[in-house]
């Protein structure tokens, strides 16, 4: 039995036996984890709702023979209250649990930079200073970019040409050329790549400046990405509230 | 392993949520030296719950009729609908006998990585319930915890829009016999927000 420490954000929990739960986190050492929470359930219980998703915590394990267990857990950002507080802010915060729990597929495997991303967006969702819609987008797109296929959004995803394009296809990669450009691509806005580039590399007075039309083309279009690689669909992306304000 | 029918039986009631295989073996051994009079009432209640049980149509309960026994007595106050989640959280609050009103269950929580949204629950319902009849309060009673609380968030900003009608919340907080200092945030977020004039 060896003991460890580590920081994560819970992704998710479900129900185990009677009052336990087992409780899945993206950490900063030990990638994706999936440990065991004696007795949460019970209201007596000393976790308290420290458990919840969308907690960053920092927790103390046993490896245990499947499972590992919980032992203590410690607060580093209560992130829930401020995401509950609002639909929006709540729906954008699941579709960046689910995408992160997706792209850290093994378990074990080390995913700090993803960790990290999770927490600085929770971090600005829970701060409620930008849409956040805006906010789940960018995040989308850092995260597709560590997982090695964000798509291209100037040059041609196919040649390279420098752009910008008129064309966007998402089963070639991203932005096309007029010469590369495959049957049934789309047409978006030229500012909705300004904007998906903007969003990828966090230059958010480009992004902030960017109108409704524009946000809900970009977020068709991460969207239509994120889906196209990943093997089976979101669950909670097609239900995040994309109210522009 | 144990002999055909008896691992059947231990596994069947292995999927029961909250069963875990020592409590499965436990219940199978129990049943297999109960008496068949004991049995014969269990199987049938066990049948009944699928043929005899429906919805209440108004309020979403498990019920024999297609209104139930809370939704027919005219002695319960009609004006205040309290919106829980789940038939077994109408149980909870009735064994208080604090509540004079009706209930709504809505079916669930809003949880989008389960794929639930509010069109999955009954918000619909309680909406054109809402609108079509006289009710002065809503109290809402979903869950305290993340997806019971961003639900809360939802309908709060649904029902505001309804004319004359009050919006209550449970009020959560700390739970009695336990120090401030280990409170959790979200637990301690609640409770302030909740704080009353005394
Ligand atoms: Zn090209
Ligand atoms: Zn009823």
């Amino acid at each position: 039995m060896t003991l460890y420490r580590d920081t994560g954000v819970v992704l998710r929990v479900q129900k185990l036996g009677e009052a336990d739960r087992i409780i899945t986190l993206i950490t900063r050492r030990h990638g994706k984890l999936r440990a065991v929470a004696k007795g949460v359930r019970r209201t007596t219980s000393r976790f308290g709702a420290r458990l919840e998703p969308f907690c960053h915590v920092d927790v103390q394990c046993y490896t245990g023979r499947t499972l590992d267990v919980i032992t203590q857990v410690e607060t580093i950002d209560a992130f829930a209250p401020r995401l509950v507080d609002d639909y929006q802010r709540y729906t954008a915060g699941c579709a960046v649990l689910e995408t992160a729990e997706r792209l850290s597929a093994e378990e074990g495997e080390p995913v700090m930079r993803l960790y990290m991303l999770v927490a600085g967006c929770l971090r600005a969702l829970s701060a409620g200073e930008r849409d956040p819609s805006l906010l789940l987008d960018a995040f989308l797109m850092r995260a597709m970019a560590f997982a090695g296929w964000a798509p291209a959004v100037f040059e041609c995803a196919k040649c390279g040409a420098p752009g910008p394009h008129q064309a966007f296809s998402v089963p070639a990669g991203g932005a096309v050329c007029p010469t590369c450009r495959p049957p049934g691509s789309a047409s978006p806005a030229r500012d909705t790549l300004v904007l998906m580039d903007a969003l990828m590399h966090g230059v958010w007075d480009t992004a902030d400046l960017s109108t409704p039309a524009t946000r809900r083309e970009a977020s068709g279009l991460v969207a239509a990405h994120l889906q196209w690689h990943l093997e089976r669909q979101l669950r909670s992306l097609p239900l995040v509230e994309r109210r522009s304000q | 392993m144990y002999e055909g029918p008896v691992q059947d039986l231990i596994d069947e009631l292995g999927r029961l949520p909250g069963v875990g295989p020592k409590s499965a073996q436990r219940i199978a051994f129990h049943l297999l030296a109960a008496e068949p009079a004991d049995i014969a009432r269990l199987q049938d209640a066990l049948q009944k719950v699928k043929e005899g049980v429906v919805f209440c149509d108004v309020c979403g309960n498990v019920s024999e009729q297609a209104t139930c026994r809370i939704c027919r007595d005219a002695r319960r106050d009609p004006q205040k609908v309290c919106v829980v989640e789940e038939p077994k959280d109408v149980l909870a609050i009735e064994r208080t006998r604090e509540f004079k009103g009706r209930y709504h269950v809505l079916g669930g929580a809003l949880d989008p990585l389960s794929g639930i949204g509010p069109d999955q629950l009954r918000i619909r319902q309680l909406l054109s319930r809402i609108g079509e009849h006289d009710i002065t309060e809503v109290i809402l009673a979903t869950d305290p915890n993340t997806e019971g609380e961003a639900t809360a968030t939802y309908l709060i900003r649904l029902l505001r829009d309804f004319p004359g009608l009050t919006v209550t919340r449970l009020a959560s907080g700390l739970p009695m016999g336990g120090d401030l200092e280990f409170a959790d945030e979200l637990t301690l977020t609640r409770a302030l927000s909740g704080r009353r004039a005394v």
